[in-house]
């Protein structure tokens, strides 16, 4: 079964095509990045507005590179949400249409489930059950997962999300949009002299709480010199912080749960410092790491054409409704 | 000929088949029900016909200015369909679809359109009945606070929800020159439909990554330069 998946939640323009026997045929990404950094941020109406400029040409595309016509497509996913409900109309608009008129099914993807799964595009993909922690800009969650759609929430960001706090901080530093990798790099020019808090560590349970990192960071600067070496010995000990965070957090999921298998998706994953400390960790817990390869720790049509298609394969499908969720908690989701 | 049309860009919603010159229509006021709406409206249109989308001749929809959301919806189903079944798309304007079903229900022959685009502005064209009874912009489309409204030396009706919103402003602008105004008239897709026709006549069909929307209002957000120096 060949799988177009469509992924237009935020600022990156995602296709891709899968097939079930066969895997990846071709996947394609436009990221308006460029366009919002001279807004220091997404700007909706404009990432809305780039995205409907942008996804039919890579439809085409997508189609080309695979060397197919669309009368071999099977079903079409799309992202529903969560995510901007501008953004994710266009691509559900299109995609639910385009199906229509392919006289094919249609499903409405969650965002998250595509990067809790997107380590199965890999080489070696995890057995379920695992756990997977889910950093990006605008979610952090730790997920235990016994198959598709079967996901028990363990623990949530209470305020900031990972990504978040990394691009809010970054402003603080003076760095520009987007602040999270900028940061990462300033983070390598600095030493962590301060001790920031690790929050909600000192006491069990497994939610984040990153907004206080602002503060300590606000405050951390203005105590300092101000100097570039000051700076980035504030970025590096701010991403320690967080690394170590989001490290013993895991560490507590895997031994509550008793699994061996930690799946680290979205796009902080990315993060050198965060995934060195989770390897660190896991060394340490006899346990096993699995990371989507980079372009996929960040918004993808694939991670959706591969979500889909578990789902379609099981005979889900939607009805004719153009399908948008902004907020959609991963729990509602049901198994196939 | 046929064509199918869609219009989704102010609280209606309505999709419309034309088919050798004769429309049916279906049209619903269902505000924030597009996306339940739209699809199941098309294919109860074709299913009614016993049209599959590869027998059409062209697509037509409504191309803006209108809520952006709701042109959007507009343009995502109709390039679905357009990619899907390989067909040229007809953008209309959505001011001339409410000009064209004014004038096909009326004997006035010039029709002043506003369409209230909040932020204290409205989205306006001027639109003559042609000599085969189709609406016709004089000068350029729009976004433009109502006291500062440009418009030819005619006379004619005020047309458009911006005449209930605005009435006094737009009356003040232009006096002696407004017979009378119709605030309630909304975008139907079956003017859509007519005007899209007569445009794919005359060549004016794009191909589906040409059928975009036209929001009329381009600047939506400052850049972190122009917040610094404003």
């Amino acid at each position: 079964m060949y799988v177009l998946g469509i992924e237009t939640s935020c600022d990156e323009t995602g296709v891709a095509i899968y097939h079930s026997e066969h895997g990846l045929c071709s996947h394609l990404l436009y990221s308006q990045v460029d366009m919002h950094s001279e807004y220091g941020g997404v700007v909706p109406e404009l990432a809305s507005r780039d995205h409907i400029r942008k996804l039919v040409p890579l439809i085409k595309q997508c189609l080309k590179e695979s060397g197919l016509t669309g009368s071999d497509i099977n079903g079409i996913a799309y992202t529903a949400g969560p995510g901007l409900m501008g953004a994710l109309l266009v691509g559900a608009a299109t995609a639910r249409s385009l199906a229509w008129a392919w006289q094919i099914p249609a499903l409405a993807v969650h965002h998250m489930e595509g990067h809790l799964l997107a380590p199965m595009l890999e080489e070696n993909p995890p057995e379920f059950p695992f756990v997977a922690l889910l950093i990006s800009g605008g979610h952090t969650l730790l997920v235990r997962v016994e198959g598709i759609g079967r996901y028990q929430l363990l623990g949530e960001s209470l305020d900031d999300a990972a990504g978040e706090a990394f691009d809010k901080t970054a402003k603080m530093l003076g760095l520009g949009y987007p602040g999270g990798p900028k940061l990462s790099a300033l983070a390598e020019q600095g030493k962590p002299q301060i001790k920031f808090p690790r929050p909600m560590t000192d006491r069990p349970g497994l939610d984040f709480s990153f907004s206080g990192l602002k503060t300590f960071t606000l405050n951390a600067v203005n105590a300092s010199g101000k100097t570039d070496q000051d700076k980035a010995d504030v970025a590096a000990a701010f991403q320690q912080a967080v690394a170590e965070t989001l490290s013993i957090k895991c560490k507590r999921a895997l031994q509550q749960t008793g699994l061996k298998r930690l799946v680290v998706a979205g796009g902080v994953s990315a993060n050198k410092q965060i995934r060195a400390s989770l390897t660190q960790m896991v060394a340490k817990e006899n346990a096993r790491l699995y990371f989507p390869r980079l372009q996929f720790c960040t918004d993808n049509g694939a991670m959706i054409a591969y979500a889909g298609c578990q789902r379609l394969m099981a005979g889900q499908q939607q009805g004719l409704e153009i399908y948008a969720r902004p907020r959609w908690p991963i729990s509602e989701l049901s198994g196939c | 000929m046929k064509l199918l049309a869609v219009e989704t860009s102010t609280e209606a919603c309505s999709a419309a088949l034309f088919i050798d010159g004769e429309v049916v229509e279906r049209f619903e006021l269902a505000p924030k029900e597009h996306t339940k709406l739209i699809l199941p409206m098309i294919d109860s249109l074709m299913a009614d016909a016993g049209l599959k989308p590869q027998q059409l001749d062209a697509l037509a929809f409504s191309r803006g200015p209108g809520s952006f959301t709701g042109v959007r919806i507009a343009t995502g189903v109709i390039q679905g369909i357009a990619l899907g079944a390989d067909l040229p798309v007809v953008p209309v304007s959505t001011l001339a679809a409410i000009a064209q079903d004014f004038f096909d229900h009326n004997d006035d022959n010039v029709a002043f359109v506003a369409m209230d685009a909040r932020m204290d502005e409205i989205f306006w064209g001027v639109y003559r009945r042609d000599a085969q009874g189709y609406a016709e912009l004089i000068g350029d489309e729009a976004v433009t606070p109502a006291d500062a409204v440009e418009f030819p030396d005619l006379t004619g009706v005020g047309i458009g929800s911006g005449w209930g919103v605005y009435s006094q402003e737009l009356t003040a602008r232009l006096p002696g020159r407004v017979s009378r105004y119709q605030a309630e008239l909304l975008p139907r897709a079956g003017a859509i439909a007519r005007l899209g026709a007569r445009g794919f006549e005359q060549g004016l069909a794009v191909v589906v990554e040409q059928a975009m929307p036209v929001y009329l209002r381009d600047k939506v957000a400052k850049t972190e330069l122009e917040r610094r120096n404003p």
